[in-house]
């Protein structure tokens, strides 16, 4: 048949239609059926959705799986962030780590204003490091305006150690081990 | 004699209990239901502190919600009594009392059960009042619930309410006619000649000793329980209260305890209505079609047709409910279109036909 449209010929109800009782029948069987079929709720506090992986929940900050701080404080999040929600005070990498210190840079204080943020992820996008992740936490709560402020140690008890594909750190290491000069 | 009447007055408290009980759990199943229609799981939190805490017990009672009763009727009284400024305050509070007391006192002629008489061996029904005009008076009074439903939407002084009173009115006093008439026949065959009548309810049910009518008269039964429908003011046939374009209806402006009055006598009138329609069309106590009552005799045997009836009427419940959620609201004039012109027409049809059968079965018979 050409074209998508197609005319349905409307007849007119027969007497048992007129009545309705057959068709009230069939829609009493339809919401009985739906009383015998399992439910669809979830209760929500005892129970929780699965979250997909993709998920953009709170953004925090991750460690690599050998305990090392991924961000060096480039800044391009606090740059990219819409609604400047992140802050970050650059600072030097603490002496006890003795490799990387003079090496690269680490965040002093890194503070994200959930009242702000807006979930886009844009930070995790733009992070060259993959330090920033927005992970499954959804649920933001609290009592005064101070409490929506997560810092530095927040943001990575929040956000935990992420499985690394890179180990960038290590992989300088072994280029150093190996002869070649490191960029320092 | 003070020893009889303290007896009845004893029943009659009971049988309040039992009602109002029973429209408290009502409405629970009303929740329950409709949930369990939509897929949802309905009321399911309300706990008592010991009782909650039995194993096994406890849980399930919490599950099927069956203390959300008790908490919707304690905040019901315990909300602030509020007086709008703008209404007639006489008839503003008048309205919810006139509301409930004609749904109560409807089941005063309502048989509730049967006791066969150990040493005589008669047939004693328990009813609270066994007077000759039975389901004229249930008619009577049934209908005068219809001033409370005018009163408070007039008394509201908001045109929502007084709209919505004005069309529930309206749609009772046409579907009583139609319910009226669907009766007769009933009482016809509970009447037959040459046997001092009457038109109390224990005759219909004594009538319906083998074959229940809802078998003999289909048509009547169906009609019936339509005027019922729409009588006790549900969907299909809640003009009264119809969300979606009166806001609330008739009691738009009631709120805390005066609103809990209204949504009772709602749920009583549909009980004490399903009670009548199981007594005229489904035997009352009466065990099943064309078997004898299995009911030992004395107390105990009244106890068990007691309960056999209200199975009974909590299955018409559960009907109400279940057709609540299965269909949508019928636009007005469609409402004044099917009382008037087919539901009027086709009693009055049905009502010459058994008159003319059974006439001929007289006549055959003799």
């Amino acid at each position: 048949m050409a074209g998508k449209t197609r005319a349905i010929e409307r007849t007119p109800l027969s007497l048992s239609e007129k009545t309705y009782l057959p068709q009230i029948v069939n829609g009493l069987k339809t919401t009985f059926s739906n009383i015998l079929k399992p439910n669809v709720t979830l209760q929500y506090p005892e129970e929780r959705p699965v979250i997909s992986e993709s998920y953009r929940g709170v953004p925090t900050l991750v460690r690599d799986p050998n305990g090392r701080e991924k961000c060096v404080s480039c800044q391009l999040c606090e740059f990219v962030c819409p609604p400047k929600a992140i802050r970050i005070t650059p600072g030097e990498i603490s002496d006890s780590e003795e490799d990387r210190v003079h090496v690269e840079k680490g965040p002093k204080e890194f503070e994200i204003n959930m009242l702000r943020c807006i979930y886009c992820g844009f930070c995790q996008e733009v992070c060259p490091e993959e330090a920033i992740w927005l992970q499954e936490d959804y649920s933001v709560s609290g009592y005064s305006r101070e409490e929506f402020l997560n810092n530095k140690d927040r943001l990575y008890e929040l956000g935990g150690t992420m499985p690394d594909n890179h180990y960038k750190w290590d992989k300088k290491k072994e280029a150093e081990l190996n002869g070649h000069e490191g960029h320092h | 004699m003070i020893l009889e009447v303290l007896l009845h007055v004893l029943a009659a408290v009971l049988m309040i209990t039992v009602v109002m009980t029973m429209a408290g759990y009502s409405v629970l199943a009303e929740r329950k239901v409709s949930s369990w229609i939509q897929g949802r799981v309905g009321p399911n939190r309300t706990a008592l502190p010991i009782l909650s805490s039995i194993p096994i017990v406890g849980p399930l009672i919490v599950g099927l919600g069956l203390f959300q009763p008790l908490a919707d009727g304690l905040k019901f009284l315990f909300k602030e009594e509020v007086m709008p400024g703008h209404v007639n305050k006489f008839y503003y509070v008048l309205a919810p009392i006139i509301t409930l007391i004609p749904a109560m006192t409807t089941m005063v002629v309502l048989p509730f059960g049967q006791m066969i008489d150990p040493e005589s061996g008669q047939r004693i029904p328990l009813i609270l009042a066994n007077i000759d005009i039975g389901i004229l008076f249930i008619f009577a009074v049934g209908s005068l619930g219809v001033y409370g439903v005018v009163i408070g939407g007039w008394a509201s002084n908001n045109k929502y309410s007084f709209l919505g009173s004005v069309r529930s009115s309206a749609q009772m006093i046409s579907y009583e006619l139609a319910m009226g008439i669907s009766v007769i026949p009933v009482l016809l065959l509970a009447n037959p000649p040459g046997m001092e009548g009457g038109l109390s309810l224990v005759n219909v049910i004594t009538s319906q000793d083998s074959l229940w009518n809802f078998v003999l008269m289909p048509i009547s039964a169906l009609l019936f329980l339509i005027c019922l429908f729409a009588e006790t003011n549900r969907t299909p046939f809640d003009m009264a209260e119809s969300e979606t374009d009166l806001v609330g209806g008739f009691h738009t402006e009631y709120g805390s305890f005066k609103f809990g009055l209204f949504f009772v006598s709602e749920y009583t009138h549909i009980i004490v209505g399903s009670g009548v329609f199981v007594a005229l069309f489904f035997g009352g106590s009466n065990f099943l079609p064309w078997l004898p009552n299995p009911w030992p005799s004395g107390i105990i045997g009244g106890v068990f047709s007691v309960l056999w009836f209200i199975a009974k009427v909590v299955c018409m419940i559960f009907l109400f409910i279940w057709v609540r959620w299965t269909l949508p609201r019928f636009r007005y004039d469609q409402v004044m279109n099917l009382g008037w012109k087919i539901l009027l027409p086709i009693s009055i049809a049905n009502l010459v036909f058994y008159i003319i059968a059974f006439a001929v079965y007289e006549k055959l018979i003799n």
